[in-house]
């Protein structure tokens, strides 16, 4: 009986009484083994997926079109809510953006740069013990999702220690970061270090790499080829998964990463099973970095934000003295910068694949229009050629290993 | 729960107590959640969920059916594309039933005050609980489940909100 007060349902022409054998199923919005709200149209024959479909945009909030009517530091926390596992490295994607646009890249001080480098690799350890967890949640793995969640407990509590949020850091800004890390902090930085890197051999691994069920599940389960990572355009693991040598810390290096000795793992497997032993790898390669920053950090002077007056606040001691200096800043605060006319796309590697930002600028204190190239959107987009000739059950494993993140997908 | 107890002789004392009282203990400690992870705070839902926080201390497992779940937690940014569906669920759940509206997004439609977003939760659905924060962390969930066990002891049993009350007298 529909009452007045129940909305009716909606179903975008589908037709779910067919003629044929076939039978259609429809999976989320509100699923949980679709990470966030990814909605599928699935076309099955017997238990064998015919056609896949996938429905997006129910996490779509305008944040680019937001964008166009903020100033380049108010939008900042907003890229906080986009790939909301790893905040900071959209913080840090948007931040090089403008100060790419800025030209200003090279002023950032070296110990701002190094705390920033240890942030991402932070956040990249910090998504992938997410991945594993909701993903080894979906094939039935409980215990691994309560293990991966208390080594990414103890590194959120490091995150909070030097901004003070958990999940939204923020804590990456245009020209540098606002705080020097804490006493003690890069102490607790090597203690978590050894607690992961143990955890990634003697917990993760020791469950799942010889795990019958895990292998039946995994093992060619969601094969990409070469031809079909690249025609999708993905990009991270999605792509060393499938034998691609390509990263952007090694290719077009940016913030100290040129300096640091890290491998790249590929796999040449183009399964699940081996993209969840590239993330265990790129953990590895996570805790490599952040234990030569350390040093690097110690030896690093103690300047933060970059000094250019007339895009950045100066300090607040020059600021209080300098008649100048604070016009500047206040021009900054009531009118924000302004940036000078052009555009600029710029690529990070974020924990999902290449996160990049294109800006076009008119001169305004507003971007003209910001764009933003998120990698799980082509992962979502992928599915529709992934998904068919598997198994119905085998859906939840690949869209888990995919690691799609919906406030990225929809922005 | 117990509002007197009354001791004979040497075998176990007897309670004596309303119905109202015990049938709100057994459902303020019996908090099924729905599992509704929108956006940013589903992950701390999750969190909460997960191992240092343990929500199954209160009681309060997540279940991924509407017909299993009692509290539905609105994780998250909702969407006027996604509108109609926390209707059907909220609309699919059995009663009794409340809502939690974890974060500032769920509130009041937070930051992003734009055209794709329901500007508050409440306005598609009725809402019990409003948890401020973006995102709320998980301590603050765990607060806003106590404060709902509270509301719950305070309610009568028999009430249900979408269906009139019958009067006998």
């Amino acid at each position: 009986m529909q009452q007045a007060n129940r909305l009716r349902p909606f179903f975008e022409n589908l037709a779910f009484d067919r003629e044929d054998s076939q039978m259609i199923i429809n999976f989320g919005p509100q699923h949980p083994s679709a990470h966030g709200q990814l909605r599928l149209i699935l076309h099955l024959d017997g238990e064998q997926v015919v056609k896949a479909n996938p429905d997006i945009g129910y996490l779509h909030r305008g944040m680019e079109k937001m964008a166009e009517n903020m100033i380049y530091n108010e939008f900042l926390p907003t890229t906080d809510r986009m790939d909301y596992i790893a905040s900071s490295s959209n913080n840090y994607g948007f931040a090089l953006a403008v100060e790419k646009l800025l030209g200003i890249e090279e002023q950032v001080p070296r110990r701002a740069k190094i705390i920033r480098t240890m942030l991402l690799e932070l956040n990249r350890i910090v998504s992938h013990e997410f991945w594993l967890a909701t993903h080894a949640l979906d094939v039935g793995a409980m215990s691994v999702f309560l293990y991966a969640f208390r080594e990414r407990e103890w590194a959120l509590d490091l995150i909070e220690d030097y901004c003070g949020a958990r999940l939204t850091h923020s804590a990456i800004r245009i020209g540098g970061v606002p705080l020097d890390l804490p006493d003690g902090w890069t102490g607790h930085l090597a203690g978590y270090l050894d607690k992961v890197e143990r955890a990634v051999r003697e917990d993760y691994e020791a469950l799942l790499d010889e795990n019958r069920i895990w292998k039946m599940r995994l093992e060619n389960v969601g094969i990409i080829d070469q031809e079909m990572a690249r025609s999708w355009g993905t990009s991270g693991i999605m792509l060393r998964g499938s034998g691609y040598h390509w990263d952007l810390r090694k290719e077009m290096p940016y913030e100290i990463y040129s300096e640091l000795d890290f491998d790249i793992p590929v796999t040449d497997k183009c399964d699940s099973y081996g993209r969840y032993k590239l993330y265990m790898e790129e953990m590895r390669q996570s805790i490599k970095i952040l234990r030569q920053l350390i040093p690097l950090y110690h030896q690093s002077e103690a300047k933060l934000m970059a000094n250019v007056p007339q895009y950045i606040s100066a300090p607040k001691e020059q600021i209080m003295t300098q008649n100048y200096s604070l016009m500047q800043h206040f021009v900054l605060v009531t009118q924000g910068m302004r940036p000078p006319v052009g555009e600029v796309y710029v690529a990070t590697e974020s924990p999902k694949g290449e996160l990049g930002f294109y800006i076009n600028s008119q001169g305004e204190p507003y971007p003209y229009r910001l764009k933003i190239r998120t990698p799980s959107f082509f992962h979502t987009g992928i599915l529709q050629d992934l998904l068919p000739g598997h198994q119905l059950a085998d859906v939840v494993t690949i869209i888990g290993s995919t690691n799609i993140v919906f406030g990225e997908v929809d922005r | 729960m117990a509002q007197h107890q009354v001791k004979f002789g040497t075998g176990l004392p007897v309670a004596l107590t309303t119905v109202d009282k015990i049938v709100n203990w057994g459902r303020s400690n019996s908090l099924w959640v729905l599992t509704y992870g929108l956006a940013c705070c589903g992950i701390e839902m999750m969190a909460s969920g997960a191992s240092r926080y343990d929500f199954d201390r209160f009681g309060t497992i997540f279940r991924a059916s509407p017909r299993q779940a009692e509290v539905m937690v609105i994780a998250g940014t909702l969407t006027k594309k996604h509108a109609e569906f926390i209707r059907r669920l909220y609309d699919q759940m059995a009663e009794p039933k409340w809502v939690i509206s974890m974060g500032s997004c769920a509130n009041t439609g937070g930051m992003f005050n734009t055209y794709a977003t329901v500007q508050g939760a409440d306005r598609v659905i009725p809402v019990d609980l409003y948890l401020p924060g973006c995102a709320p962390r998980p301590e603050t969930l765990q607060y806003a489940v106590m404060m709902l066990q509270k509301k719950i002891r305070r309610e009568p049993a028999n009430q249900n909100k979408n269906i009139p009350q019958k009067r006998f007298i």
